[in-house]
């Protein structure tokens, strides 16, 4: 049975796709399922070599998966590749446009490419190629970073695809095209496009309406960014003394520490709560670090970050 | 079909933009053409040659007379005599030396029998044959004018001529295999580099996650090289023509029509080498030693090929080079037809066919 486009249906559908390479001896996706919503902004959260990559390319039908089915817009990624590659944009992590061409020959050349002209959808590109308008004839590889990065948006968009693909658009970017760019892709959400964006920073989540968290080619977490804070199990204080990279040791050698991470010149803190006849306060933790000879000691709770429950999700993962 | 020029379009701009491409495209034939013509010749002219004359009379000045009007000499006397000729040959540039005995012309008149000695620097054994020849013939030139004024009983005359190439001039074997070998330099390297290069930068991927055909991205790629290296056919016929006085004997439209089968074959070979390599450096590599080697060796071009091994000669059948150099030989020196070359033109289209369907084959619609 010949599978067709069905709007209604989730933008993206991955069940147990896994991928292996080398013959098996890496696995680099194993068993991911998710889907995403029509006109959703969707998150894949993790560090480099999480396995994001990987799974970009086996939704935009650039590598087989060799496990588990997975279907864009409906289509099904290995039968029905030649329909997605008409409907998707898809923008890789490397910067990959033509750098000896000039910013308008790139965006008509991809325009053309894609069977529509500039002029067609130019409403849908039109906040981002004004920023470049200035730059029209300078040649794509002397642009900046963050205009490379909206250079390679505007030639993904220019087609009007139904599901966009955006791996890992902002590293390397300068913070303020960063947050350029996210604005961008929230106008975007607007005109119903659904979009799936990879990114290793973990600020960046917020943005997403979804996220999922993945680490070693495994998915840890899937929620909106709110909820998978909320379900942050323990209570989190920072720490800070003078001596960050020290108070951070004395902290692990401590009965009560359940886990500790360095974040900046700071050092986030989870208490034992079980298994123990009293669980500390944060008296005892500023009394203890005093009596390790830290000047001073100030503690805090605070409301766990995205980062947080990343890294509390890996230990567990691991353990 | 928009899509499909568009492409073409931007192929150019690749192309023109790239000015160490651009470089390689238009100076290569050039170049060679230039250097074959003029440098990398083995043709001998003005090779200098030193003449010890004991003798003094008649006969020998006669001999030293035609050696001197000879073009291809350029003849002075060595005053110091025999103990000097060692010396010579280590500290100048002297390739031959010509040596006349005391009474060269009595031994001659009455002994019927006089001896020159020709004594040649062979370090580089091909123009010292060469040399020795040239002056062998003047003397048997000399010998046979003075055979006729007396008169011998029987003589064998040798009747030479020289068919295509009467004056024995390097360019009608080197043009052809010039053409060979830029066309195949310039088409598989340029087309290997075109597509890796795609590969490298990653625009493959975006090419692919698009709904432009693989199909067509080959073509596209394709078609600028192959007018380009129509171009370089072109400016080849015209400097052999013009500056090497080399004319076209036979149809130009035939060689033309044959010269772009040969480039198709080396697009399909540079298509070949480009889905089996990852990185410009290889694919550079693999068109340079893989083709360049090959071509020059099996070509006939340089070694002629009647003359290696019977497994080289084998292996030389497989180089599309070689057809090509035979017909272009047939058709632009020969003058021949299509009735003439129609056997390794087949062998071309076939070739052709091959490994446009076997790259075809290899090309891969995704990443891995």
């Amino acid at each position: 049975m010949k599978s067709t486009s069905n709007p209604t249906s989730n933008a993206v559908v991955l069940n147990g796709i896994g991928k292996t390479y080398e013959n098996g001896a890496v696995v680099a996706v194993h068993d991911v399922s998710f889907d995403v919503r029509p006109g959703e902004l969707f998150g894949l959260i993790g560090p480099d070599g999480a396995g994001k990559t990987s799974l970009f390319r086996i939704l935009t039908t650039l590598l087989l998966p060799d496990a588990g089915t997975a279907t864009v817009a409906g289509y099904d990624v290995v039968k029905d590749f030649r329909a997605i590659r008409g409907i998707v944009g898809y923008m890789p992590g490397k910067f990959s446009l033509y750098q000896d061409l000039s910013v308008e020959e790139n965006v008509n050349f991809f325009a053309t490419l894609f069977g529509t002209s500039v002029d067609e959808n130019y409403d849908l590109i039109r906040d981002i190629y004004v920023q470049l308008e200035p730059f029209k004839h300078r040649r794509a590889g002397k642009l900046s970073g963050g205009m490379k990065q909206k250079l390679a948006l505007c030639c993904a968009l220019i087609h009007k695809p139904h599901v966009l693909f955006l791996d890992e658009p902002t590293t390397g970017v300068d913070p303020v095209s960063r947050k350029e760019f996210w604005e961008m892709l929230q106008r975007l959400k607007e005109q119903g496009i659904a979009i799936l964006i990879s990114t290793p920073y973990m600020d960046e989540a917020m943005m997403c309406e979804r996220i999922a968290l993945i680490q070693g080619g495994s998915i840890m977490s899937i929620d909106t960014p709110e909820n998978i804070m909320q379900a942050f199990p323990a209570t989190l204080y920072a720490v800070r003394a003078t001596d960050a990279y020290h108070l951070r040791m004395d902290l692990l050698a401590e009965a009560f520490t359940e886990s500790c991470h360095a974040f900046g010149d700071e050092v986030h803190l989870t208490l034992h709560t079980e298994g123990i006849a009293k669980a500390a306060g944060m008296e005892d933790v500023v009394a203890a670090m005093r009596a390790r000879g830290h000047a001073d000691v100030e503690i805090r709770e605070i409301a766990p970050s995205i980062e947080d429950c990343f890294i509390r999700l890996m230990g567990q993962h691991h353990a | 079909m928009n899509q499909l020029l568009t492409f073409i379009r931007k192929e150019f701009l690749h192309v023109l933009r790239d000015r160490k491409t651009l470089l390689i495209l238009f100076g290569l034939p050039i170049v060679q053409i230039l250097l074959f013509g003029f440098a990398l010749t083995n043709e001998v002219r003005n090779a200098n040659i030193a003449i010890i004359d004991d003798a003094h009379d008649e006969a020998s000045r006669s001999i030293i007379g035609m050696i001197a009007a000879s073009r291809s000499f350029h003849a002075h006397a060595l005053p110091g005599g025999h103990s000097s000729i060692d010396e010579t040959f280590r500290s100048s540039g002297v390739k031959l030396i010509v040596l006349f005995p005391a009474n060269f012309n009595t031994d001659l008149m009455h002994t019927q029998r006089a001896r020159v000695q020709i004594i040649a620097d062979a370090s580089d054994p091909n123009t010292a044959s060469t040399l020795t020849t040239y002056v062998s013939a003047i003397i048997a030139d000399y010998q046979k004018a003075r055979v006729q004024t007396t008169s011998l009983p029987y003589t064998i005359s040798t009747n030479v001529r020289m068919l295509y190439n009467p004056q024995l001039k390097g360019a009608p074997n080197f043009v052809p295999g010039v053409m060979a070998l830029v066309l195949m330099l310039v088409c598989v390297m340029m087309t290997s580099i075109a597509i890796v290069r795609e590969k490298e930068l990653g625009t493959m991927e975006i090419l692919l996650v698009s709904p432009f055909k693989p199909m067509l991205v080959i073509v596209a790629k394709v078609v600028p090289y192959l007018l380009l290296s129509l171009v370089n056919v072109a400016s080849i016929l015209v400097l052999s023509v013009y500056v090497l006085d080399l004319p076209v004997q036979g149809s130009v439209v035939l060689l033309v029509a044959v010269s772009t089968v040969f480039i198709i074959t080396s697009l399909a070979l540079g298509l070949l080498i480009s889905t089996i390599t990852n990185s410009q450096q290889t694919a550079m590599l693999f068109s340079m030693m893989g083709m360049l080697l090959p071509t020059t060796l099996f070509s006939g071009f340089m070694f002629p090929i009647e003359n290696m091994p019977l497994p080289l000669q084998i292996i030389s059948n497989v180089v599309p080079a070689r057809w090509y150099y035979i017909i272009v030989k047939s058709v632009m020196i020969k003058g021949l037809g299509f009735t003439a070359i129609w056997r390794e033109l087949l062998v071309l289209v076939g070739m052709t066919g091959l490994l446009i369907v076997i790259s075809l084959r290899k090309f891969k619609v995704r990443l891995a």
